[in-house]
């Protein structure tokens, strides 16, 4: 093999590495919003992921059969449509079960968890055991060239730019909107915030239900990469849990960081040993760096009281 | 009598331990069919994990989601040694290398892996049951309970554990037997382990052994330990000014818990005959902790009880309406969550059920005297100088 | 180093910052046996952070606190408290799950490691132990009681319970009489005394009156640093001390 070639490889593999961080990306910011505001490790995460890609492949079915002609312009509609309902879905869970729980973290991952068999057994229900896709518009498929031996997919690429408008948009929401300023009061202080008349219940079903959308959003993207079955939710959910709690929870930054790190190490990794053992020697590599450093890579430098 | 007094602390812990004992030393074995009886030998093999798990998440506070690995640790142990015993020259002679398990000789694997070797020996295998899995809890928790690593970032970190450990044994087919597993176990130094005699003696080894790790942590509860465990689960930080190593009894605890389930995987491959990754990773590591929790995480008897209903209703469930099945587990956890969080021993201890219990006794006994309590713990707070006086003479004798 | 051998605590230059905020700053003070010894200051002075940095809860930046003569700085807080300091908190820290009794048994010296846990016994020493304990806190009619029910003036009398059941030779008291009515505050004055007889008591308060009742001597801090130091009197006319306390 030559250095091109090794070079095409590693770039390519680099590229593979992309796709999986921006699905993790798009996770872990769900989780992390989740989490950093409440605590709350939400279990059933992954089917509001699989919720956001099943309203894509419900999308694409109906403009299949009734409007050909918009093939090519439904897919945006329904990343919008997958935030839409997963957020929904997100406020209503918020509101019948998380709420009563909020003291009880540990608790609440259990009941999320059993909300998570719930969900998965209604996809199967209605969608059956198999796994779906989507139609995916022609402008996704296919890839660039650059060069001869480079292959770089287009709809890796998309998926790509998703991730980093999420990201913006969710950044500029935290800290450029009155509705953000209100969020991070109430995660620093919650008694205060309250007292100075912020209704943080409702703060927290917005983050939680935006927590939700985001992940449905991350579904919808998930579908041009790969096929979606009723526990296709569990395939990232603990990547994205690690995500989180070693790019240190509260923080943007940190999952950001953490979701590159934890997807190229394992892309790479899976490359050059064979099978599982990639995602297990980055697992173990995540335990391990957590035993020693359990606050994460980019811990909140708050003193706690 | 002390001893006894440590044991069980009120007449219903004394009722529950008497009916749990009867049904499974005598009413089962009398009543089941052989077969449902090794059913129920299985389900009980999963009630060590949940008697663990009540000193570590009930008691201490500390939600490990990774149990499967202990449990699995113990059940391969086990299983490795019968596989060897099953694997003898003779018997495995059309084998392209005799001598080794079948898996390996599939895998091309042409000499047995020195990891392999000791489990020759079943001394040698039964300590590495009793030891290896409270070695690796002691060390997995030293290190992350030493830097207060706690809550949901350890269950957490358990759970990545319970995958990586699942994953790791899944994809080594040739050491590890892979996804199929450990199978095509038969005799424990030469007896029979399939044979209904034996499966009515394993039967009843692992009751009693349950029934053993049970008393155990009944005893831990109504000592100081217990106290402490509660304590930590409650306010860590006092328990530290109060002189106690929080780490160091985090991690006996988490260690103590991974020695019963490691013994319960053991039993487990001695009843079932086999052992495979699919009993050892996410999804069996987090029902186990619900077995616990609808059977009672305050409870080491109420966790054996989970463990059968739970199981039972999986059996009986899933065969009938598999899609039911999913939604009723997955309704449980929440309804435990939500409004049993004691479980079924909460709520057999609940004030409702315990009038009720009253005015049973009271039936039974005609006299209209108030029935005597012995050192009852009770719920309502009482302040009369008599209690307080028992309380002394008591505990004095 | 000063001569004198015998200080029970002797801290030299104990300072910590946080993220380049000095809460405590060049902080020196030598306790005798058998004192009490009041810290008082405005607040944000440091107080409860002194305190912190003694029992181990914070870890200090800079400087030495000797305890008996041995180094405790950086210690785990169990190991200084099982050299002999006890705390007590702001806010009551109590096991509100456990009743009054078993608060007690708990923080009783023998059996912390977890053997020792394992092999507990309520021996009649510790039941005595317990019972005059009790008594001293006025809660012995409530040994049954969850603590969790208690009210706030009988917390506080609980958790200093808890502390004098570990039989420290320090104990640390951070505002004692905060919420109390003015009998408990009496009763809990007459307690502090009695039992710096065989310990040396360190107490941060606010309450003047309650402070001249018990203080041996009094140590004013301001922004991380003392500022007086002396009898209460001393330090009352202490023009300094009136400023911050009034000036602004």
């Amino acid at each position: 093999m030559n250095i091109t070639e090794l070079w095409s490889i590693f770039v390519m593999q680099g590229f593979a590495g992309i796709s999986l961080f921006s699905v993790l990306l798009l996770m872990g910011l769900g989780l992390a919003l989740i989490f950093g505001q409440m605590g709350v490790i939400n279990m059933a995460h992954g089917e509001f992921m699989a919720l956001g890609a099943y309203t894509t492949y419900l999308c694409s079915s109906i403009v299949e059969s009734r409007f050909p002609a918009f093939l090519p312009y439904y897919f945006p509609l329904s990343i919008l449509l997958a935030f839409a309902l997963s957020a929904g879905l997100g406020a209503l869970v918020e509101w019948s079960m998380i709420r009563y729980l909020y003291k009880r973290p540990l608790d609440t991952l259990l009941a999320t968890w059993g909300l998570s068999l719930i969900l998965q057994q209604t996809y199967r229900s209605i969608f059956g055991a198999r796994e779906v896709t989507p139609t995916l518009p022609e402008w996704l498929m296919g890839s660039f060239k650059p060069t001869g031996n480079i292959d770089i997919p287009i709809n890796g690429v998309f998926v790509l730019g998703l991730a980093f408008a999420v990201t913006a948009a969710l950044t500029l929401f935290m800290f450029k909107t009155s509705f953000g300023l209100r969020l991070r009061a109430t995660v620093q202080n919650r008694a205060m915030s309250n007292a100075v008349g912020i209704n943080t219940k409702m703060v927290d079903r917005l983050a939680f239900s935006v927590g939700c959308g985001i992940a449905g959003i991350a579904g919808a993207a998930f579908t041009t990469i790969g096929s979606t079955g009723p526990d296709s939710g569990s395939r990232y959910i603990v990547d994205a849990f690690l995500v989180v709690v070693f790019g240190g929870a509260a923080n943007l930054l940190g999952s950001i960081a953490s979701a590159f790190g934890i997807a190229q190490a394992q892309s790479i990794l899976e490359f050059f040993l064979e099978g599982t053992k990639g995602k297990v020697a980055t697992l173990l590599f995540i335990v391990v760096v957590l035993m020693f450093r359990p606050q994460g890579l980019f811990p909140s430098k708050v003193r706690s009281s | 009598m002390l001893f006894l007094k440590t044991l069980f602390k009120n007449r219903t812990e004394v009722v529950s331990a008497s009916v749990l004992a009867l049904l499974l030393l005598v009413i089962f074995p009398l009543f089941l069919p052989v077969f449902r009886l090794n059913l129920f030998g299985k389900y009980l093999s999963y009630g060590f994990v949940g008697v663990g798990l009540v000193l570590l998440w009930g008691r201490c506070g500390i939600l490990s989601l990774g149990q499967g690995v202990f449990f699995g640790l113990g059940g391969y142990c086990m299983a490795m040694f019968l596989k060897l015993e099953a694997s003898d020259p003779i018997t495995t002679k059309i084998q392209s290398t005799p001598g080794i398990p079948d898996f390996m000789d599939w895998n091309q694997i042409t000499a047995l892996p020195w990891f392999w070797t000791p489990f020759k020996s079943l001394p040698f295998s039964i300590a590495a049951i009793l030891v290896l899995p409270a070695l690796l809890a002691f060390i997995i928790g030293w290190a992350m309970f030493q830097r207060r690593v706690g809550g949901v970032y350890f269950a957490i970190i358990t759970q990545a554990i319970a995958l990586i450990f699942s994953l790791g044994i899944d994809g080594n087919q040739g050491y590890t037997g892979g996804r199929n597993g450990i199978t095509d176990l038969r005799t424990l130094l030469g007896w029979d382990i399939r044979t209904t005699m034996a499966q009515y003696v394993l039967y009843f080894v692992c009751v009693l052994l349950l029934i053993a790790c049970a008393l155990v942590a009944k005893y831990i509860i109504n000592t100081r330990m217990g106290r402490v465990l509660m304590a930590i689960r409650d306010r860590e930080d006092r328990v530290r000014f109060s002189g106690y190593d929080v780490a160091s009894v985090r991690s006996f605890v988490f260690a103590l818990a991974a020695l019963f389930s490691g013994i319960g995987g053991a039993m487990f491959v001695l009843q079932v005959g086999f052992m495979s990754p699919s009993l050892i990773g996410i999804v069996p590591s987090i029902e186990m902790v619900i077995f616990t929790a609808v059977g009672g995480r305050l409870s080491a008897i109420g966790a054996i009880f989970g463990s059968l209903l739970v199981n039972l209703g999986k059996t009986t469930f899933s065969e009938a309406i598999p899609e039911l099945w999913l939604f009723l587990m997955g309704g449980t956890f929440i309804a435990v969550v939500m409004f049993f969080p004691n479980g079924v021993a909460g709520l057999m201890e609940s004030p409702w059920v315990m009038r009720r219990f009253e005015t049973l006794k009271a039936m039974f006994l005609k006299k209209g005297a108030t029935p005597s309590t012995p050192s009852a713990v009770l719920t309502e707070a009482t302040t009369t100088e008599a209690v307080t006086i028992k309380h002394v003479t008591e505990v004095t004798k | 180093m000063s001569g004198h051998k015998d200080f029970l605590l002797a801290i030299e230059g104990l300072g910590v910052s946080f993220d380049g905020f000095k809460a405590v700053d060049g902080f020196n003070f030598y306790l005798d046996r058998n004192r009490v010894h009041v810290i008082i200051g405005p607040n944000g002075a440091g107080k409860t952070t002194v305190l912190d940095l003694i029992c181990g809860k914070t870890k200090a930046t800079s400087g030495s606190i000797k305890f008996k003569d041995s180094e405790i700085r950086g210690l785990k807080e169990h190991q200084i408290v099982r050299a002999g300091v006890g705390r007590k908190f702001q806010n009551p820290s109590i096991y509100e799950n456990l009743t009054v009794f078993e608060n007690l048994e708990i923080s009783h010296p023998n059996g912390r490691g977890v053997f020792g846990c394992l092999t507990f016994r309520r021996t009649a020493e510790v039941m005595e132990r317990i019972h005059a304990v009790a008594a001293d806190v006025a809660l012995l009619e409530f040994l049954d009681t969850e603590a969790g029910v208690l009210s706030h003036g009988q917390k506080q009398w609980l958790e200093i319970g808890m502390l004098l059941m570990q039989d420290p030779e320090l104990l640390m008291l951070d505002e004692p009489v905060a919420g109390m009515s003015v009998r408990e505050r009496e009763a809990t004055a007459r307690l502090i005394k009695k039992i710096s007889g065989d310990r040396s008591v360190i107490v941060i308060e606010h309450d003047m009156e309650f402070v001249k009742e018990i203080a041996d001597r009094v140590t004013v801090m301001h922004l991380g640093k003392i500022l007086a130091e002396g009898s209460m009197e001393h330090v009352q006319s202490d023009p300094k001390v009136i400023e911050v306390y009034i000036g602004h």
